[in-house]
């Protein structure tokens, strides 16, 4: 022991070198995403299961949307070699779940219930991340992608079950029932609308990925009422919730909208919550759908709802939260959040007592 | 529709249609529900219910609120009111403090051990029941009661008059950076009275993932048993280093420095946790700031000593008999010619060396799990035995503690101890586990093993990086 010891009092430069190499690999392997836990376990996740099931995902969407599908199209969806997607369609053909038509490729029947299986296990795991998760909006997809291979019908249906069984994904896409039903495609295409159309959207394509990120961003999603102002050469000019918005035909082609005709159009754009003033009272015009699950659930639990008086009362020592008067109590607010409220435009100016 | 029987297949009809009926609802028809809901409460509400009297109601409120919440006095009057319960804290119990360790120790254990005497019980039976299991009873009694009983009260009084919720408010968009709750702040500050203490008021935080941030992250709040153990090596190590006059200020600047420290390290875990484990938790904020009230002083004292202070102290009363009798005997049962004590820390030396450490500490932290506050006084009595020193001291396995800072001194000196060890005590006193009584609290609280585990490891394997790399690079400077 004693041996050991006096060595450790001499080697003070190699073990502080050792423990800086450690450190530095024990946080490179449990990096978010980029670490070597990471890269293992997707490298381990690069399975056939994977890329049959991916396949069969693709074969599915192809069919839902109408839109014919070959081996081209099937190896540039899952990013490999045509070479590689010709096996696997070889695969697909002997485990009887594809059938091949003049170079067009479709699902059978055991194929499309496979299909709407894992379907039905991606929509359900986003909704989950969506509404009881802090996970970011452009990770929904990806996580789920990763887990719907790795997670079972029966704990999949125990999740629908505990959320209330939901039947969109929080893309707007309608989640197969268990039974495998699923409704008809709805909505006509953004760019196919003509200048002066109304409508709503229902949906926002999350693939690929830097595009919706972009859509996100611009502030689009599932629910807003769209008005085309105009249609120029390269653009689709648009009013989305009253607010301008300009996106080219290939981002527009990523939303699906419903045409409304006998609705009202909104010309001013709501007012958010935190432009609200001190002292200041408006109306509460709703909760954008970007505040989701337990959040929203919440600020509804106290009385944000379209309606409500909504008064800002004072300000924090160091500028965020601010907190607001409603419904007799004061609740204080981050700036993140009250950025997703809507008021009505009209502001009425309250008592002095509020004025700093 | 036709005729509707009761069988298997028309119920999955009216299933299948009820579902396919859902398609066609909108998205948010969950909001439509509670608008609704809303809508007619407040009908029925303004039907029913008068209201009398003026419009502003809590205009008073505002005007304090102004004061307490505005730019400039905020944070001092926060600060100002916090150190104000600390002092009152530390000044107050003092006097009990010693009160009860004279008759619990220096008078009740003596008396204890004659009664064994006089009763023929043999030595070994001595010392487990009342060298060991009764002496870490009564140390623990001793040093926690008091101040736990002056903290809480003064606490829960400011929490009842409503000027906590007003701290969390201004300190929320520095929690909000790391991804936590504002009212962690509250969280934090009740761990510098009693991590145990501390996760139990993580209940204030209604949303998920920062309530478990609030909850791992407690332990960095240096606790009212640590603050001591700081205090005592602080002046030892670090006060000997300037002259006589700046001592004092200089060991208080060090201890203040690793309290900070552990408010940087709760920070930054609570960043690191979000952005890896944690991100599966739902997340939601919001933070009433009720009107300010009177408080209810009987009903307060009362709730505060029974279901803080008691609570608290019962579970660590728990763990402290078997803690003392496990002390007791790893000091006294032999192997060979030495204890099973001194055997650890002769095997654990080299290991402990590299990281400024050495065997007694490893051993005291492990053995002295059900309190910080019995860190020093298992310290003690372990380095007096392995180091062999004479007329130090109530024996083998029996914890004591010196009045005098430069005798303590002394035995640490005499056991091998260095400023760097010193330093690192310091630091790994603040990053090491949760106390028993904290695990327990944690397992209630989250009701989960995982949790639990990660609270408690997480703070060691940091404790040991960071002693370790002060012990090298010191090494290297020297």
């Amino acid at each position: 022991m004693q041996v050991i010891g006096s060595i450790i009092y001499t080697i003070h430069g190699e073990l502080l070198f050792a423990g800086i190499l450690l450190l530095v690999f024990v946080l490179w392997f449990f990096f978010p995403k980029k670490g070597g836990y990471a890269l293992i376990s997707t490298a381990m996740m690069n399975s056939q299961k994977v890329m049959v099931e991916d396949a069969l995902k693709y074969l599915f969407d192809c069919a839902y949307k109408n839109v014919p599908c070959n081996l081209n199209s099937i190896a540039g969806n899952l990013q490999i070699s045509s070479d590689k997607a010709g096996r696997l369609i070889e695969k697909l053909l002997k485990m009887n779940l594809v059938r091949v038509q003049n170079q067009e490729i479709s699902l059978t029947d055991i194929g499309r219930s496979y299909a709407l299986r894992i379907v039905r296990v991606h929509r359900i795991w986003e909704r989950y991340f969506a509404d009881e998760t802090s996970i970011a909006q452009k990770d929904w997809h990806e996580e789920a992608c990763k887990i719907e291979h790795l997670v079972s019908i029966e704990a999949t249906e125990e999740l629908a079950a505990k959320i209330g069984n939901p039947v969109f994904d929080p893309h707007g896409d309608p989640i197969p029932t268990s039974e495998g039903k699923l409704p008809k495609p709805k909505g006509i295409l953004l760019n196919a609308m003509k200048g002066g159309d109304i409508g709503k959207i229902i949906h926002i394509e999350d693939e690929p990925q830097n595009i919706y990120e972009q859509l996100v961003v611009q502030g689009l999603y599932p629910g807003m009422q769209v008005y085309v102002t105009e249609i120029l050469d390269n653009k689709i000019v648009l009013a989305a919730d009253g607010d301008e918005c300009m996106l080219t035909p290939l981002f527009a082609a990523q939303i699906t909208v419903e045409k409304l005709s006998n609705e009202e159009r909104k010309t001013t754009k709501n007012e958010l919550l935190s432009e609200l003033r001190l002292g200041e009272t408006a109306e509460i015009a709703g909760i954008s759908p970007n505040c989701r699950g337990l959040q929203r659930r919440r600020l509804m639990d106290l009385g944000i709802i379209p309606g409500s008086k909504i008064t800002a009362v004072l300000q924090s020592a160091s500028g965020d939260p601010v907190a607001y008067s409603v419904l007799g109590t004061t609740i204080g607010i981050r700036k993140q959040q009250s950025d997703l409220i809507f008021i009505k435009p009209k502001k009425e100016k309250n008592n002095e007592q509020y004025n700093k | 529709m036709e005729d509707i029987k009761n069988t298997p297949s028309d119920r999955e009809a009216i299933l299948s249609a009820a579902n396919a009926a859902r398609w066609d609802l909108d998205m948010d028809f969950h909001d439509t529900v509670i608008e609704t809901i809303y809508q007619e409460a407040s009908q029925i509400a303004r039907k029913t219910v008068k209201q009398k009297g003026d419009k502003a109601a809590y205009s008073y409120d505002l005007k304090i609120d102004k004061i307490v919440t505005s730019r400039w006095l905020g944070f001092p009057i926060m600060f100002l009111l916090l150190a104000l319960v600390f002092w009152i804290t530390v000044a107050g119990a003092n006097y009990p403090s010693q009160a009860l360790s004279f008759l619990l120790i220096d008078k009740l254990h003596p008396l204890l051990k004659s009664a064994m005497e006089f009763l023929h019980a043999p030595w070994w039976l001595t010392g487990v029941l009342i060298d060991g299991a009764y002496l870490s009873m009564a140390w623990v009694i001793a040093v926690m009661l008091p101040p736990m009983a002056i903290f809480f009260p003064l606490y829960t009084l400011l929490e009842d008059l409503g000027y906590l919720p007003r701290v969390a408010f201004n300190m929320d968009s520095l929690f909000r950076k790391v991804g936590a709750h504002g009212k962690q702040a509250l969280t934090m500050s009740m761990g510098f009275g009693c991590n145990a203490a501390g996760v139990v008021a993580a209940r204030v935080i209604d949303s998920p993932r920062e309530r478990l941030i609030a909850i791992i992250t407690n332990n960095f709040s240096l606790c009212n048993g640590r603050w001591p153990t700081q205090i005592l090596i602080a002046s030892i190590f670090i006060g000997g280093l300037v002259a006589a006059p700046f001592a004092g200020i200089v060991s208080a600047a060090a201890v203040v420095s690793v309290a900070v420290l552990g408010i940087l390290f709760s920070l930054l875990v609570s960043w690191g946790l979000n952005k890896t484990v944690l991100r599966g938790e739902a997340s939601s904020f919001s933070l009433e700031l009720p009107p300010y009230r009177p408080p209810q002083v009987w009903q307060t004292l009362y709730t505060s000593l029974i279901d803080r202070t008691l609570i608290v102290l019962w579970r660590a009363v728990v763990f402290a008999i078997p803690a003392g009798i496990v002390i007791w005997l790893v000091a006294n049962v032999k192997i060979g010619d030495l204890s099973i004590a001194e055997h650890f820390i002769q095997w654990s030396n080299p290991f402990a060396f590299i990281f400024g450490l050495n065997g007694v500490i490893l051993l005291a932290y492990i053995i002295a799990i059900p309190a910080n506050e019995i860190v020093i006084p298992t310290i003690l009595m372990l380095t007096v035995l392995s180091s062999k020193l004479s007329g130090i001291g109530d024996g083998a396995g029996v914890m004591f503690e010196l009045d005098s800072v430069a005798d303590t001194a002394n035995i640490l000196h005499a056991g091998g101890w260095t400023l760097l060890t010193g330093v690192n005590l310091m630091l790994f006193s603040l990053l090491h586990n949760p106390c028993s009584t904290t695990i327990v609290t944690i397992y209630r609280e989250t009701n989960s093993v995982k949790w639990t585990a990660l609270a408690t490891f997480l703070p060691i394997i940091l404790g040991l990086i960071v002693c370790f790399f002060t012990t090298q690079i010191w090494y290297l400077l020297q």
